[in-house]
């Protein structure tokens, strides 16, 4: 804040409307991140990813090494399983996740006397990471090694990395954007890594771009990292890669708004950052694909922060992939007396839930403890038309009529409305002086809109 | 240590919410800014202002409690918008409007302008202007223009004719300093075109008021009073004495913006606002009326939905 410059990119740093939640990560900000110990055992969810789920590839009672492949994908937009840990098969057991999603998954003791994770740390963090030679590497083999590694999107959406990050001759991409936004509230992990990983991130950066042959590569940041920026700037100096520091607001994360605001550009409605030449990934995804092209490390750990005012010790965390949140939750000193609520990723668009044995999938930012303070509201009263849900909505709707049309279950009102361009980042509940839960009912009117065509 | 004990619950996604700024504090935002004008009427009107601020903002509260009780509807009296609605009613009205108007102005804006609709939120008309209208038809004398003049009492300003009355009698005789300070005769909160202008800055600076709205009406009266002034040759002065004149400003800030009946997007508002404004132009010039901003806002709430209906916003990515 008050950092804010824009040069050098046709957009201005920012897109039309969003809001200014209070960003809250001071909580966990400056906490390097820490290497979590080997839990006792993982639980791996057959489906992480959007898209089909994978197949089991091991038995009951098998053994299997780190980074072992322990689930297929089934089909082409999916992603491939790998045991972040030494260990043995159990039983299949099954887990409902945060998102409501209920599965199968494997579950693998763990052997005792193992830290994969420090070793998988140590290359992440190292200093070693190269930024030239990187036109020895294959585009097609770079985006096969992606596949078989399991990479998603480890921003949250968990889409699987091998579909966008290929070389396609129908679809010319001009520029590769590296989200470092991070606008959720809370959240910490991208900062994180951005500060003691930055050099994965480049290596991974040069090596996607080369994949898709993309003209430009371009690291998006919020300003109110700027140690980050710094960093980041340093350490691209020498390369291709240019460093965009846009305005801190939320969702300039969400990839249609990042696009407007670098690149000045609208993605169609209903489109993807692909249809005007952009292919956009997550920092974290960004440095997955260093670690499987250069390290040839699978995706098996992630970078996690347990933040918020309902957690004792916030935390930054290099953790398995299949450890229990409640595992987290107690490494970080466990839950105040103030802890209302627990959030799989940030408090905008993340999933609250209650089992303490929902393991971290690859798609989990991070864990937010917010306290009775943080999610009280008032009671609900009538919409006075004010406007300020029109003023927040980064897609130019109107939430209010659609919420209406969904209280009145009227899909044609909402369609009218162009419900389904909603992408439910939830500014609209978030700014509502009449408390009305906006976003909660345009859910439900899309869900009406889809009865409907059905 | 505790977590056995800790309650944790789910909801759906957004787990925050702006709590700062909530309808209520809309509402206590307007009374602020409706402060100055309040303390403008006082001071120019004493007792009469005092009086008729009482019986409107009672009777409001009170018709407000009766209607909903008989809808049988938990009590909104906390939403504080009866309130406002009283407030805006008798700032609205002449100091010598005898109680029963107040009254009267009161139950129709509460009853008819607002319940009757379902409540807060769901009316077609400002709520106030209904009941000013609904007065201004029924007690023709007590709200005419010689109603405001009432030469035998004590108070300067209530012995002469209201500034658009004169100026529609006779042309401009009321000095622009004057109506900007607010010492000239008119319904109680309009006199003061700078206690207006503070007030209204405060909803703007709040975003409690959307600012599309007044950009509009003032641009709209400024472009056609200055059309007039033009063709009449008075050199600017009629212009000033259009924006500051009358119940302009009041309505302007007050009135107009009031969000419930006037349009949801910022395009519907500025459509909303210049025609606003151009009705009030058309009204104070044409018509038989000195003043229109009343009528203007009315006609203008019974287009809202239609202005709604043609200003869907296009979503981000639609070209």
């Amino acid at each position: 804040m008050g950092l804010f410059r824009f040069k050098g990119f046709p957009g201005k740093g920012t897109f039309p409307h969003g809001i200014h939640p209070p960003d809250n990560k001071f909580f966990s900000a400056d906490k390097a991140i820490e290497v979590l110990p080997t839990p006792a055992k993982v639980i791996l969810p057959l489906l992480q990813n959007i898209g089909a789920p994978c197949e089991p590839v091991v038995k009951s009672k098998q053994q299997v090494s780190v980074g072992e492949l322990v689930g297929k994908g089934k089909s082409f937009v999916s992603a491939a399983l790998h045991s972040p840990v030494a260990g043995t098969v159990k039983k299949p057991v099954m887990v409902t996740l945060p998102n409501g999603r209920h599965m199968k998954a494997i579950h693998i003791a763990a052997d005792e006397d193992q830290n994969p994770g420090q070793v998988l740390w140590n290359k992440l963090s190292a200093k070693d990471w190269p930024t030239d030679c990187i036109s020895i590497y294959d585009p097609a083999t770079i985006s096969k090694v992606i596949h078989d590694a399991g990479i998603v999107g480890l921003g949250g959406a968990a889409f699987p990395t091998h579909v966008k990050v290929m070389p396609d001759e129908n679809k010319m991409i001009d520029t590769l954007m590296i989200n470092g936004c991070e606008c959720e509230p809370f959240l910490t992990p991208d900062y994180r890594l951005m500060m003691e990983a930055p050099g994965a991130i480049v290596t991974g950066a040069l090596l996607a771009g080369r994949a898709i042959s993309a003209k430009e590569i371009i690291i998006c940041v919020e300003d109110n990292k700027p140690l980050a920026i710094e960093r980041l700037r340093q350490i691209t100096a020498q390369t291709v890669i240019r460093v965009a520091v846009v305005q801190t607001k939320y969702p300039q994360g969400s990839e249609k708004q990042l696009v407007k605001s670098v690149l000045d550009l609208d993605v169609p409605l209903g489109g993807l950052p692909s249809d005007v030449g952009v292919a956009m990934s997550n920092v974290g995804t960004i440095a997955a694909i260093g670690m499987a092209v250069i390290k040839e490390e699978p995706l098996t750990h992630r970078v996690i922060s347990v933040s918020g005012g309902g957690i004792a010790n916030p935390k930054n965390l290099f953790v398995p992939m299949g450890v229990s949140i409640g595992e987290l939750i107690e490494y970080c000193g466990g839950l105040t007396t103030d802890a209302a609520r627990v959030v799989s990723g940030g408090p905008m668009m993340g999933f609250s839930f209650s089992d303490m044995d929902t393991p971290v999938t690859k798609g989990t930012s991070g864990i937010t403890v917010l306290t009775h303070e943080d999610v009280e509201r008032e009671n609900e009263t009538s919409c006075v038309r004010c406007g300020r849900c029109v003023d927040a909505c980064p897609m130019n709707l109107v939430p209010t009529k659609l919420a209406m049309a969904s209280r009145y279950k009227d899909p044609a009102l909402a369609l009218k409305y162009n419900i389904n361009a909603c992408f439910e980042c939830g500014s609209c509940t978030y700014v509502c002086p009449a408390n009305i839960k906006l976003v909660q009912l345009i859910r439900t009117g899309k869900q009406q809109v889809a009865a409907m065509n059905k | 240590m505790a977590s056995e004990t800790i309650a944790i619950h789910v909801a759906p996604s957004p787990h925050l919410s702006d709590q700062t700024f909530t309808t209520r504090r809309m509402m206590t935002d307007v009374l602020i800014a409706l402060l100055p004008l309040m303390v403008m009427s006082v001071y120019v009107f004493r007792m009469f202002a005092v009086t008729q601020l009482a019986i409107c903002v009672v009777a409001c509260m009170a018709a407000e409690f009766v209607f909903v009780k008989m809808r049988s509807k938990p009590v909104t009296l906390n939403d504080f918008s009866a309130v406002v609605t009283g407030v805006i009613i008798a700032l609205s009205l002449p100091g010598t409007a005898p109680w029963y108007v107040g009254v009267l102005a009161s139950v129709v804006a509460i009853g008819i302008g607002k319940i009757i609709f379902g409540g807060l939120g769901m009316n077609i008309f400002n709520p106030a202007m209904v009941g000013r209208a609904f007065v201004m038809i029924a007690f023709a004398s007590a709200m005419g223009a010689s109603a405001y003049i009432n030469a035998d009492g004590t108070i300067d300003a209530m012995s002469m004719a209201t500034p658009l009355t004169a100026f529609k009698q006779g042309g401009m005789t009321t000095a622009i300093l004057d109506l900007f300070v607010g010492v000239t005769n008119g319904s109680l909160g309009e006199t003061s075109a700078f206690a207006c202008l503070l007030g209204g800055g405060y909803l703007l600076y709040r975003k409690t008021a959307a600012w599309e709205i007044p950009a509009g009406i003032l641009s709209a009266v400024v472009v056609i009073s200055f059309l007039a002034d033009m063709s009449g040759g008075f050199g600017g002065r009629f212009v000033l004495h259009q924006l500051f004149g009358g119940a302009l400003l009041f309505g302007t800030f007050f009135i107009a913006t009031d969000p419930v009946s006037s349009p949801v997007t910022p395009k519907g508002k500025w459509i909303f606002g210049m025609g606003t404004g151009s009705l009030i132009m058309v009204i104070r010039l044409f018509s038989g009326y000195p003043e229109g901003v009343m009528f203007a806002v009315l006609l203008m709430n019974a287009m809202t939905p239609l202005i709604n209906r043609w200003t869907i916003p296009k979503p981000t990515g639609v070209a």
